[in-house]
């Protein structure tokens, strides 16, 4: 009975403790500019979602220990939701009466579940490097941002690659491409441009789907080694991409014939398989993994150093850590640029930040003031172009570290506009919106 | 004809992994009358137990004997899951006496959390590498037969191997041993059982821990080839089909389930996946197990329950 008396108190003092920590170093106060962060830290992705939300929040603290933005402070509050789009939509739901600034799910799911919602509820989308390709179109899509790249960037990068490998786009006829996928909209998202590509230079695309979480591949791997495609493309998240090179190795099937999407690219996805990944490549969107960089040294010793790290210090300039801290970076600009024109030292309102990220232009001057030079080139949004980039490098995994390809890629412009113009006016339709106009834009 | 035969190589060695995760459902269930909804948990729990301890233990050894360290680790990880047994008995299950079929199975989904909360708490929730030397490459056997010849995955063939000796042992261990009698007393009746002098709570420590070391031994394997992470707790959804097609009280009929499913599923995604999109492994197996419960309800090997009223 004492037991029982004892366990209750401390069960009773641990939520009492923890809702004052929450209520103390968390919520939005006055003056202060709220970032919600959703995250998944547990459950079948939290190897990759763990150091983006480390970046994403450390990003946060360490414009505060600079001051803030104008003066303002930043506030965040974190929400688990184990990259299940039904607890991304209830996290949503939850923080966007806090007055959220925008929300970044870093799910492709719930960036589809929310992108309805987002312009009922004036809060910008940001999906760096993920979400709807489509949602590139801002005169439809006036809530979402893409920025930096999408999956159909990434997918002609890929290409293109491969062409410049190969030769020439024309001596991709008679090839075989296999898209090894995540089985979820993420992992779709690529196939119209493959499939756009195909029907151009006459290669023929395999499309292999790999359900979640990506744990058993073998049939997918023998089916490999039977119709020997001259390149697999790796679009897949969490283990899946392990356990890919792992069936690679197993099946014999050369690593230096993949290439992952950026989310297929990071230490987590490799460093189990260390030596067997030798020779692996993968898109890096824009950066790598980037200890050396100003940005990093700045994290290390204005935040970390002082003991307000979100992880560990070895962590701090992985791929996946800069993903999130790149993220966080570019909303932050969104509301500084609000701020230009909403006035300086004021928390923004979404709706502001909203306008602060479609008329963003971080140029490289900018950036490398910002301690991103040789990690980011420059961005610029507008009406039309919610992406603002879409520069792509290669990286190869060399057995214990990726290193950096010196090529820099774009997307094919003419072709991606064409693609996404016929999808976003396709949306429009469906859900019956009149795109905006140039005038509209400029309000 | 090749590719066939590789393929279903492929799945007969599959099936014998999915059969090791299978044995702990079945073991627990054939012991105690409780279908273990968190043997899934406890293969991630024993596997990070054991990557851990191996990685601290060969820290603490100056990194000079991975395989010092991993008997350490080994021993660790085992002591570990004892303490999970007499945790699960003391805590949850020595409450639950003669309770609903139903009652102890949501006890069991209960486990599956706090295990997978408490893991990730004390041993991280990265990816860790479990290295007990398994070989990656393949080796390409009968290429005068067969164009392209036939790829033998080698760790999935020692891990199949590994699977069939304690497979043996248990079986040695249920119809010889004494314990072994006395688990399968009081898997058919707890009151009658406890009547004749069989000590309940001693009992449940004992089919925890071997379900906990069957665990660990499938967490080693799987863990190996798939890192030690999360999802690992998600092979237990790949037994599922094994159990409901094998029965819940056969250890052979965990093994033969298990070569089944493996072999269905494989096939089924290489020959009839490319028709309708790909991805259909996963459901296929269930798909195969329930057609397989139409002809026998109570699986394979399952004991046929009467009630006489």
């Amino acid at each position: 009975m004492k037991f029982r008396a004892l366990a209750l108190a401390a069960a009773i003092s641990a939520v009492g403790l923890t809702s004052a920590t929450v209520s103390t170093s968390a919520y939005a106060q006055a003056k202060e500019q709220f970032f919600p962060v959703l995250v998944y830290r547990t459950g079948a992705y939290a190897a990759n979602g763990n150091p983006w939300a480390n970046g994403y929040v450390d990003y946060l603290k360490l414009v505060n220990a600079k001051g803030g933005v104008n003066g303002v402070k930043i506030s965040f509050e974190e929400c688990e939701f184990g990259y299940a789009t039904d607890r991304g939509v209830e996290c949503y739901e939850r923080l966007k009466g806090k007055g959220a600034t925008v929300f970044q799910p870093l799910s492709t799911g719930v960036t589809f579940a929310l992108t309805d919602k987002a312009p009922v509820d004036k809060i910008p989308l940001v999906t760096a490097g993920y979400g709807r390709s489509e949602s590139q179109d801002g005169s439809v899509f006036a809530w979402n941002f893409p920025l930096l790249g999408t999956y159909w960037v990434g997918a002609d990068v890929a290409i293109q690659h491969l062409a410049k490998q190969a030769g020439g786009l024309d001596k991709l006829k008679g090839k075989k491409i296999a898209l090894v996928y995540h089985d979820s909209p993420f992992g779709k998202e690529p196939i119209p441009l493959l499939q756009e590509r195909a029907k151009l230079h006459g290669f023929d695309l395999q499309l292999l789907p790999v359900a979640h979480p990506g744990v058993e591949q073998k049939a997918t791997w023998l089916q490999i080694r039977q119709s020997r495609p001259d390149n697999v493309l790796l679009w897949g998240w969490g283990v899946m991409n392990s356990t890919a090179l792992k069936e690679a190795q197993a099946t014999g099937y050369a690593r230096e014939k993949m290439i992952g999407i950026w989310w297929a690219g990071a230490e987590p996805d490799v460093k189990d398989v260390g030596a067997g990944a030798k020779g692996y490549n993968a898109l890096a969107l824009q950066h790598s993994a980037e200890p050396n960089s100003k940005v990093v040294k700045d994290m290390l010793e204005l935040v970390h150093a002082k003991g307000q790290g979100t992880g560990a210090k070895e962590e701090v300039g992985s791929v996946l850590y800069m993903r999130g801290l790149i993220s966080a970076m570019v909303a932050v600009e969104g509301v500084r640029k609000a701020q230009e024109r909403y006035g300086k030292g004021k928390v923004m309102t979404g709706e502001q930040t909203r306008w602060g990220l479609e008329n963003l232009n971080l140029d490289q001057k900018t950036l490398d003031g910002m301690g991103f030079a040789g990690v980011m080139r420059p961005v610029q949004t507008s009406c039309l172009d919610h992406m603002g980039a879409s520069w792509v490098r290669i990286q190869t995994w060399d057995g214990s570290k990726w290193v950096p390809g010196n090529d820099w890629y774009q997307a094919d412009e003419k072709l991606l506009r064409g693609m996404v113009l016929n999808a976003s006016r396709k949306y429009a339709e469906e859900k019956k919106l009149t795109p905006r106009t140039p005038e509209q834009c400029k309000q | 004809m090749g590719f066939f035969i590789e393929t279903l190589i492929g799945g007969l060695m599959a099936g014998m992994l999915y059969s090791l995760v299978a044995l702990g459902f079945v073991l627990i269930f054939k012991s105690s009358g409780v279908f273990n909804f968190a043997q899934g948990a406890m293969v991630l729990f024993a596997a990070l137990a054991m990557a851990r301890f191996s990685e601290w233990a060969n820290r603490a050894l100056g990194g000079d004997s991975l395989l010092l360290a991993n008997i350490i680790a080994f021993f660790g990880a085992g002591l570990a899951m004892l303490v999970v047994a007499w945790a699960v008995e003391r805590f949850v299950l020595r409450k639950l006496v003669n309770q609903e079929g139903a009652t102890l199975l949501m006890v069991t989904l209960g486990i599956t959390y706090v295990l997978e909360g408490i893991g990730q708490t004390v041993f991280g929730s990265e990816i860790y590498n479990i290295d007990v030397g398994m070989p990656k490459d393949p080796v390409i056997m009968f290429e005068s037969i067969f164009e392209g010849g036939i790829l033998i995955n080698k760790e999935d063939f020692i891990a199949a191997l590994i699977a069939a000796l304690l497979v043996g042992l248990l079986t040695l261990f249920f119809q010889k041993t004494p314990v072994g009698r006395a688990l399968r007393a009081v898997a058919d009746d707890h009151q009658a059982a406890q009547s004749i002098g069989i000590p309940l709570n001693r009992i449940w420590v004992i089919v925890w821990l071997v379900a906990g070391i069957v665990a660990l031994v499938a967490g080693i394997i799987w863990g190996s080839k798939l890192g030690v992470q999360f999802s690992l707790a998600t092979v237990a959804l790949r037994a599922l089909p094994v159990v409901i097609l094998g029965g819940l009280t056969s250890v052979p009929g965990a093994i033969v389930g298990g070569l089944i499913i493996g072999v269905g599923e494989k096939l089924s995604e290489v020959y009839i996946g490319p028709m309708v999109g790909g991805g259909i492994e996963i459901w296929f197996a269930y798909m195969l197990a329930l057609v397989f419960l139409l002809f026998r309800p109570q699986g394979l090997f399952g004991e046929k329950i009467i009630n006489r009223v």
